[in-house]
């Protein structure tokens, strides 16, 4: 029997490897979003689980299907015996007992490895070298601030790789400013919701250093479908640098001082914030170090000065139905303004 | 028990004007001309949800496609799931229950048969509020504004902030409205069922499906309270100023999935447990043998109606709540499973031993059994929370509540269809053509939800209106949206069989399954009377009965 059950995990493995493959072999870019390609130990365990829930529900669905199709294969009317009906069978209790305590005992061993489970990572403690990081959910970006070190960014998520033998968690504070969201990175943890009124908490460890993709999964309003997420997990040394440029105010030099104004007197303030200077907004992603990131519009476009001065113009172009208005600039005023923003580094 | 209708449904008497058969339609209090208009009802929405699913489809063919704006998606994704749950499913299994109950228990109509127009009548205004929208939705500012919430309409997205106009209105009154009509509906089955049964029907002798329906009936009368309840909860925050719902002046987004949730899973039961009902008489009539193990599965459906109005918070797995309250939706969801289980087992202890004929009630009965199990284990699996934690919200969840509404439901009423349409018109459907809905619906069914659950598995999440490149998805959606066209095509068969058959269909006779309930002791469509003499039975199969007098059922009851 145990070796059955070995035979049927490595298969169920090698399933999942699969996966693996598939979207490996179609996805050129960063990372992938394959839940059966774990790269934390949270991530790793679900994995396991899931493997664990799925070898069991595979055996049900082989028995019940194998019986089905023998019932169905052997007693079928045959032309010779057309006339006359069957032995008339009401039931039986013993086989009625049978199935109802079988399925009974797979729901008790189920549910204690799935409370166990879940119990170990919603209530894992969070240690003293943990990065806390508060993530805040607006239609259709988002925010995360690092209260313990005064950074404030927007969409891309950078946190440090966890060394098992030094672990430094990332913990989650989940917030939202209007609807719900929810933040799934499929490689570093399951997903949870970021509901107004009501704070969440998730953790990630990630193992490997890279960029790991996700999105939004709770469907929050228009533009739902392009709140991407893009979780940068760095080195130690990468992570401190990232969060010493981070603090940094604005640079402000002195040849795109046009730019800066235009930013200063449109209606960009009323949205945006930029440190040191008085934009302080809170509407929209701070734009601070706007150029540190690789995309713009919550991952809808590739932060290249041509796709950055389309979105000032016209947002709809990349992202229709965002709450970025279209900012009807005067080419000059448009080019002062790219000029500046190309400073935000 | 009506006393103004004397003609006989299907059945138009020549000569008469036009105006006057529908006068006789509309003002009709006919437990079986009802089920008829249900049934109508249901398949005009299936047509128009079905519709909206293959715009869906277009859209997600391809990475970055442009067929529809995003607004327009969203849309028709709330309303796909609107129209399918409330206005196709429901009537349709409320036109069943209309039609089947009374002729099942030997009444002559239902307990309360102007409360059955009434509440009908309700559902279907129901249904033209909801699609009103599409017109009144920004009232003065123009058309072409349905409600973009989501079936759920997760707070705060109903609030006024987030859904200016009226669209959302429509949604909610829409649901308030027909919610009403399924409560009278749901009074109307229980009454019927207690009280107008014929002599010797006994509680124990009654059909599956008749109890079946009662279990239905409860759990009506259980879960659409609070979805009205809440539906005026949020009428009120957002017109007189009410903050239940309104995240913004502390209101509470998680009180809102409660109460969504709490109709919203149970809803499923309803809608699952007269295809059980359809199964249990549609399985013994083709394997030529009784229902195994009756009194298990009354007992299963009583089951699995009390647990699953406790099961409502796995679809909140993700929100936040404590561990104790996941584990405890986590027991119960799987606990389902157990009744769930021995119907199945049942069902197959019915086949073993039987003469199983293959006509197309059964392969659609057939395939239910497949899909279901299938539907079922899927959801074991997402009732193992830190599973779901991954799968929630993803289409590998879209997948499976289509397994079980599609694969499940939709296959029993089909096969409802083929196995009394020849009570309800008195022709047979066609065997070919039904053969040709029976395969081209299998495959593009098996084609678009089997093929659905790897993008989700893959970290596709639902309700997007479109998707990156390069994530594995591309290949995956084109195949799910080429089955959703070849089930439209299967769709498109049915409705022509309906429609040809009822004109030129081999004529049915009173019994033409060699079946053993009550329904078919009379005409074909009965008079509206249902039976000249009141029937007395003795047995779980009456007509087995009268055609096996040497060896009755009644010998062993």
């Amino acid at each position: 029997m145990q070796r059955v059950k070995n035979t049927i995990r490595t298969a169920l493995h090698s399933l999942g490897f699969l996966f693996c493959c598939m979207t490996t072999a179609a996805a050129a870019g960063p990372s992938s979003t394959n839940i059966f390609a774990p790269q934390s130990p949270q991530a790793k365990s679900i994995f396991n689980f899931s493997i664990f829930v799925l070898t069991i529900v595979g055996i049900i669905f082989a028995v019940v299907s194998t019986l089905l199709v023998y019932s169905i294969l052997k007693f079928r009317a045959r032309t010779t015996s057309a006339n006359g009906e069957p032995a008339q069978v009401y039931g039986s209790t013993q086989i009625e007992l049978a199935w109802t305590i079988i399925p009974i005992l797979i729901v008790v061993v189920l549910f204690m490895a799935t409370a166990r489970m879940l119990h170990a990572i919603q209530d894992a403690p969070m240690p003293a070298s943990a990065v806390e990081v508060t993530v805040i959910g607006h239609q259709f970006w988002w925010e995360y601030r690092y209260p313990q070190l005064g950074v404030v960014a927007a969409n891309e998520l950078h946190i440090p790789v966890s060394d098992p033998a030094h672990p430094t968690p990332t913990f989650l504070q989940l917030l939202s400013a209007d609807t719900d969201h929810s933040f799934w990175i499929p490689e570093l943890a399951g997903k949870t919701d970021l509901v107004p009124n009501h704070p969440n908490r998730m953790w990630m460890d990630p193992e490997r250093t890279g960029i790991f993709l996700g999105q939004c999964a709770q469907y929050c309003g228009t533009q739902h479908a392009k709140m991407l997420l893009r979780v940068s997990v760095d080195t130690p040394e990468d992570f401190a640098q990232w969060i010493r440029e981070q603090q940094r105010p604005a640079v402000a030099e002195e040849r795109v001082a046009a730019g800066k104004r235009v930013f200063e007197t449109t209606a960009c303030i009323n949205c945006h914030a930029i440190k040191g200077t008085v934009a302080n907004g809170r509407f929209g992603p701070d734009l601070t170090h706007l150029m540190s990131r690789t995309t713009i519009a919550a991952g809808a476009a590739v932060n290249t000065p041509e796709n950055l001065r389309l979105w000032i113009q016209n947002p709809d172009a990349i992202k229709r139905g965002s709450l970025m208005p279209a900012m009807q600039l005067s080419d000059s005023d448009l080019d002062a303004l790219m000029g500046y923003l190309e400073t935000l580094r | 028990m009506s006393s103004n209708a004397i003609t006989i449904p299907g059945i138009r008497v020549e000569g008469k004007p036009w105006v006057d058969t529908l006068h006789e339609w509309v003002t009709t209090v006919d437990h079986k001309r009802l089920g008829i208009l249900y049934i109508v009802y249901g398949l005009l929405f299936l047509v128009v949800g079905g519709v909206e699913a293959l715009i869906i489809r277009i859209q997600l063919m391809h990475s970055h496609n442009n067929f529809v704006s995003p607004q327009v998606f969203n849309r028709m994704f709330t309303m796909h799931g609107t129209t399918m749950i409330f206005f196709m499913v429901m009537p349709i299994l409320f036109g069943f229950a209309n039609y089947l109950v009374p002729l099942m228990i030997g009444a002559r109509d239902m307990a309360f048969p102007r409360l059955n127009a009434f509440s009908f009548w309700l559902t279907a205004f129901g249904g033209l509020l909801l699609y009103f929208s599409f017109v009144g939705g920004s009232g003065l500012y123009g058309a072409g504004n349905a409600p973009d919430v989501g079936w759920w309409a997760y707070a705060p997205l109903g609030a006024r902030a987030f859904s200016p106009g009226h669209s959302s209105d429509y949604w909610t009154l829409s649901l308030l409205v027909s919610g009403f009509g399924s409560i009278g509906t749901g009074i109307n089955i229980i009454a019927t069922i207690l009280c107008m049964r014929c002599p010797g029907m006994k509680l124990g002798r009654m059909p599956l499906l008749v109890w079946l329906y009662l279990v239905m009936g409860g759990m009506i009368l259980i879960v659409i309270t609070p979805l009205s309840a809440a539906q005026i909860m949020l009428l009120i925050d957002r017109y007189l100023g009410g903050h239940f719902f309104d995240t913004q002046a502390g209101g509470s987004a998680v009180l809102w999935m409660h109460f969504f949730w709490i109709f919203g899973h149970p809803e499923v039961y309803v809608l699952v447990i007269p295809a059980f009902g359809f199964l249990s008489e549609i399985i013994p009539v083709f394997s030529r043998k009784p229902i195994f193990g009756y009194p298990a599965m009354v007992a299963a459906s009583v089951a699995i109606g009390l647990v699953s109005t406790s099961v409502w918070a796995h679809h909140m797995f993700t929100v936040g709540m404590n561990s104790y309250a996941n584990s405890f939706f986590a027991i119960t969801t799987m606990a389902v499973g157990i009744p769930t289980g021995i119907k199945i087992f049942n069902w197959i202890g019915t086949m073993w031993g039987g003469r199983i004929q293959f006509k197309v009630p059964m392969l659609f009965c057939i395939a239910f059994l497949f899909q279901f199990l299938i539907a079922g284990l899927t959801g074991i699996i997402q009732a193992s929370v830190p599973v779901d934690w991954q799968l929630s919200l993803s289409y590998f969840v879209v997948a499976h509540f289509h397994y079980v509404i599609v694969g499940a439901i939709v296959f029993a009423v089909f096969g409802a269809f083929y196995y009394w349409y020849p009570k309800l018109t008195g022709r047979m459907l066609s065997e070919r053509l039904g053969k040709w809905h029976f395969w081209l619906f299998l495959i593009g069914f098996h084609l678009t939800f089997d093929v659905m659950h790897i993008p989700g598995l893959l970290g596709m999440p639902r309700r997007i209106y479109t998707y990156e490149p390069g994530r594995g998805w591309d290949t995956l959606n084109l195949i799910v949206s080429i089955g959703a066209v070849i089930q439209a095509v299967a769709i498109l068969v049915f409705v022509w069989n309906l429609i040809v058959s009822y004109f030129k269909g081999a004529k049915a006779g009173n019994d033409p399954w060699d079946a053993w309930t009550l329904e078919w002791s009379t005409s074909s469509p009965p008079a509206a009377y249902n039976f000249a003499t009141v029937p007395v039975v003795a047995s779980r199969r009456p007509l087995w009965d009268l055609k096996h007098p040497e060896d009755p059922d009644s010998q062993y009851e």
